[in-house]
């Protein structure tokens, strides 16, 4: 492997970039950024959130994507339609690996299911509207669901089917909550305009419809979670054991009637900040829930998440038992840190994929004496990266704008400030700051590059370039990377592995990353005719 | 139970698809450009039509699939896609160097009209398109047919744009191989090349979407047929189409506009379409059989013969894309099996009756249905059950819910390997086929048996 102390990042920037052309090297430059926040204190700005440039490759996809795929997706018991042609329902269908486990055998999960209207050419010249009603009909007399979610694809914004009238009209008719999404593929840059979509449907439409209060003691909602390879399991068990009643989970292993009481808990906790923050900011408005970034990445992030929320809360009971359950749990841990740590110590990774994760996920590969040499996110703005603060700078471009910005007032019987000014204060002298988020570059090591948007083309040069030894991205990136003699860990799938969540989780990862980078199989890319190619003797000589 | 809410009555549905047996045409579009050797494929759409076709073909091939788009904003679909394609033109030519870009459509695309034609026309002009060099286009509205529908129009716009008449014969004879495999695709150029013809195969993914690990990444791997190949198939003794759907089109262009004279055969899935192939392969190439091909062919005979007992009067369901389930339906009624439902996810008028004519001695009550999907395939198998189940990794869904044994034919394979390096075609592809099939029946035949009966010559 390459030492990376002998990179100049600043001159690989300039040679990555200059493969483009002038105008699309000018832009690139703005979305890769060196990090100097460690050694200088600053934080670098970076471009990010703004549109791909056409025909260079990239790892974005789209508004639906983000919408139905990312947050509407692991719901078990809302019947979601997409309305449009074929594809799009086909290939979120089941793709995304969140698993969930309903009750019994007799509650509904759908998630098995792909519900769509295949619009065909006559819809789309004479409209879908009277198809898709008679699709929600037809879904309701089938599956007697408790709410049905309509996912407008492309073309139904173009030739301009009223998705929300058409559900309006059958909610009325059918006695149960139908919703829809205008979350088209082209709104936004990437599947983050999809995701604010989704929140907003799901404040506007779900949550706040069931008031009864569970009698827990300390009840929290766990946001940006979506039960991939059953992380959301893992956090679950957790917090049963510390005590703590999780009420929702928006939206790994989640049902719909947990997201209509959601806002009977006293605390948001959110795990990806990008996906899912809006929801954090409108409860907080409307129902005076207050929120705190978590992270159930990696086995000190997961203990530090833990007793923040036992912070919140106050009770020193509940600190004791969370600081319990955290001491036990992370005996097996540094057990298997240690084992593994031997053999990983010092070696390489690079992340690029997401809106959160190739910032969680450094924790692990810290944690097994990895070095993290380049970092990015897929579809991330520039407060995953700079942090918070800079939201007031951030200016809202036409992509943005189009993206519907609810506004949100004080419930006037629901809301409840759950702590007092006074409270906050004294929590923010423990360190429990809420709605804070400092974002990824302020973890990365002096001189390391930040990739925006990653492009194929950077990808290979970085990897030509650090030689790392596993690279975390995408399927879409996978088999290119592994072609290149490199071990490609899927953050998105997990490459149909996980729990990668909590203090199990972490071990789990541990092994696998273990596995990828000390395996021998990438030693046999060569056969011995390669290695030697010179034959001694000659055929025949005796 | 995975589908626990598929009810065994069927009650009429116009407007709901569930759990389709069909996806769009781009990713059949940008498949069969994979199969162009160089060629990088566009999706001239929203990012995310790109995104998922990427990601479905990489996880069933578990290859490196790279494809551009022309990343649509609000704008561009207000204003037109134009700018968005002449620039992705520029950037791709620019940084990726492709011989050929094959660009398709979306709905998106095609809703708003835009005249790819023209576009590239002004692409050309402006001086975006490198000197030998070449774009070609096909229109692939999702919301018109299915995956194949799209791979059939790429596969005409490769000649329609591409094929030239020089004037003189070439001794070679044009194949289309259909939505299959690069396996496939490999094994159909084996025989013909056991035959002795000198063939154009067209699209061939063999070599592109099986390159072997080598440790260094070729982002246009060696295989693929080649521009100059495709420009000469206008010159050719004739063109065999394998498949109705898929390749009948490209064949019938090149008929009408160079008189290039084609035969439409079915997929040479199976004993007797691969005869049927073989014996147009000989004739058009005016060549004999080689033994060699007699003899794989009687081994293929020889396992049918021998195992005939584990065959005859099984139940099967099959579901697939049409050209796929013609020509199996064929094959294992021509074993004795009664093949009693065979669904396509594809709109095609005549595929009923077609199956139809295959089953109706052995299995006369099949139900066979096109434009259907695979809910109303599993309340067919509720309401009578089959002894095997053939179709996509969706229905691995079924087949655990109904407890059948189950082997992953088709597109997409999301779950297993080996379809991209085994063909399905041909003697042997059949040989494999008849493997797989024999176990899966006997291995269930081991795992229920009592066990006073469990045999262990079998």
């Amino acid at each position: 492997m390459s030492n990376p102390l002998k990179i100049n990042p600043q001159e690989l920037k300039e040679e990555i970039v200059k493969d483009y052309s002038a105008k699309v090297a000018r832009k690139r430059s703005k979305q890769i950024v060196l990090s100097q926040a460690k050694e200088k204190g600053e934080v670098p700005e970076i471009m990010a959130n703004v549109r791909t440039i056409p025909g260079i490759i990239t790892q974005r996809g789209c508004t639906y994507a983000g919408c139905k795929g990312v947050v509407l997706g692991p719901t078990r018991d809302i019947l979601n339609i997409t309305h449009g042609p074929v594809g799009c329902g086909y290939y979120s269908w089941l793709t995304r690996r969140n698993q969930t486990l309903p009750d019994s055998d007799d509650d509904a999960n759908f998630m098995t299911y792909c519900f769509t209207t295949d619009m065909q050419e006559n819809e789309i010249v004479f409209g879908g509207e009277k198809k898709l009603k008679k699709a929600v009909q037809e879904a309701y007399d089938l599956f007697k669901p408790k709410a049905i979610g309509i996912f407008s694809t492309c073309p139904v914004g173009l030739i301009g089917d009223d998705v929300h009238a058409v559900a309006k009209e059958m909610k009325e008719k059918l006695g149960i909550n139908v919703f829809g999404f205008s979350c088209e593929g082209y709104k936004g840059v990437s599947q983050s305009a999809g995701h604010h979509i989704a929140n907003n449907q799901l404040f506007k439409h779900v949550i706040g419809l069931d008031d009864r209060v569970s009698p827990a003691k300390y009840k929290i909602n766990l946001l940006g979670e979506y039960n991939i390879g059953g992380d959301a399991f893992e956090i679950e068990e957790l917090l049963k054991e510390c005590g703590i009643e999780l009420i929702s989970t928006f939206s790994g292993n989640s049902t719909y009637g947990r997201f209509a009481n959601s806002h009977t808990a006293d605390l948001n906790t959110v795990m990806c900040y990008r996906s899912i923050n809006y929801v954090a900011d409108m409860m907080h408005k409307k129902y005076g829930i207050p929120w705190i970034k978590v992270n159930f990445t990696g086995a000190a992030a997961t203990a530090k998440s833990l007793q923040k929320i036992a912070a919140y809360f106050g009770d020193q009971k509940l600190i004791a038992r969370v600081d319990r359950v955290v001491k036990e749990k992370l005996k097996a841990v540094e057990q298997a840190q240690a084992e593994i740590k031997a053999r990983c110590q010092g070696k390489t990774a690079m992340l690029f994929v997401g809106g959160s994760r190739a910032h969680h996920y450094q924790e692990l590969f810290r944690e097994i004496g990895m070095k993290v040499v380049a970092a990015g996110y897929e579809f991330a703005h520039r407060d995953d990266y700079e942090g918070r603060r800079v939201l007031p700078s951030i200016k809202v471009d036409a992509d943005s704008r189009n993206i519907e910005e609810l506004h949100v007032e004080k419930d006037p019987d629901k809301f409840k400030p759950r702590v007092t000014e006074a409270g906050q204060k004294q929590l923010a002298e423990q360190g429990l700051n809420f709605a804070e988020y400092d974002g990824l570059i302020p973890e990365m090591e002096a001189g390391t590059l930040i990739i925006d948007d990653i492009t194929h083309h950077e990808t290979e040069k970085m990897i030509e370039a650090y030689k790392p030894d596993v690279f975390c991205a995408g399927i879409k990136e996978k088999y290119i990377i592994q072609k290149m003699g490199i071990p490609c860990k899927q953050l998105h799938s997990y490459d149909y592995g996980g729990p990668y969540a909590g203090f199990q989780g972490a071990v789990n990862f541990y092994r696998e990353i273990d596995r990828m980078v000390n395996t021998r199989i990438w030693k046999f890319i060569k056969s011995p005719w390669q290695l030697s190619p010179q034959l001694i003797g000659k055929l025949g000589d005796s | 139970m995975l589908l626990r809410h598929t009810t065994k009555e069927i009650k009429p549905r116009e407007a709901l698809l569930i759990n389709p047996a069909k996806t769009c045409q781009p990713i059949g579009a940008m498949y069969a450009a994979l199969g162009i050797h160089a060629c990088l494929p566009h999706s001239h759409g929203s990012q995310g039509c790109c995104a998922y076709h990427r990601s479905t073909l990489s996880r069933h091939y578990k290859e490196p699939i790279l494809a551009g788009t022309s990343s649509f904003t609000e704008g561009s679909s207000v204003f037109g896609g134009q700018a968005n394609l002449l620039e992705a033109i520029n950037n791709i030519f620019t940084v990726y160097d492709p011989e050929i870009v094959a660009v398709h459509t979306t709905c998106l695309s095609e809703t708003i009209g835009d005249d790819l034609p023209q576009i590239i026309s002004k692409a050309r002009d402006e001086g975006k398109i490198p000197k030998g060099k070449y774009i070609i286009h096909a229109n692939t509205p999702s919301y018109v047919g299915s995956h194949v529908t799209g791979f059939a129009n790429m596969c005409k716009s490769m000649v329609t744009y591409l094929a030239e008449k020089s004037g003189g014969k070439k001794e070679q004879v044009n194949i289309i191989p259909g939505f299959t495999e690069p396996a496939d695709m490999r094994e159909i150029k084996r025989l013909a090349g056991a035959l002795g013809v000198k063939t154009v195969i067209f699209p061939d993914t063999s070599d592109v979407l099986d390159a072997p690990q080598t440790g260094k990444h070729v982002f246009y791997p060696a295989g693929g047929v080649t521009v100059s190949e495709l420009r000469s198939t206008g010159d050719s003794i004739g063109t065999i189409a394998l498949g109705m759907t898929a390749s009948a089109s490209a064949a019938k262009a090149l008929d009408a506009k160079f008189k290039v004279p084609c035969e439409i055969l079915n997929l040479p899935i199976g004993l007797r379409a691969t005869d049927a192939f073989v014996d147009a392969l000989r004739k058009m190439g005016s060549v004999a059989v080689p033994d060699v091909v007699t003899e794989e062919r009687g081994r293929l005979l020889d396992i049918i013969t021998d195992m005939h007992q584990y065959f005859y009067g099984k139940k099967v369901a099959l579901f697939g894309d049409p050209d796929q389930m013609v020509s199996l339906a064929g094959f294992l009624t021509d074993l004795d099996m009664k093949v009693v439902y065979v669904l396509t996810g594809t709109a095609d008028g005549k595929f009923a009756e077609r199956i139809r004519e295959i089953t109706k001695e052995t299995a006369p009550q099949a139900k066979v249905a096109a434009n259907a999907d695979l809910f109303t395939l599993h309340q067919w198998i509720k309401n009578e059950k089959v002894d095997l189940l053939l179709g996509n990794t969706y229905g691995k869904y079924i087949a655990r819910d109904e407890d059948i044994p189950f082997i992953r034919f088709g597109f997409p394979i999301l779950d297993r390997i080996g379809h991209s390096y085994f063909p399905s075609v041909g003697y042997y592809g059949g040989m494999l086929l008849l493997q797989k099939i024999l176990n899966a029946l006997m291995d269930r035949q081991d795992r229920d048996c009592p066990e006073h009966q469990f045999e262990l010559v079998m």
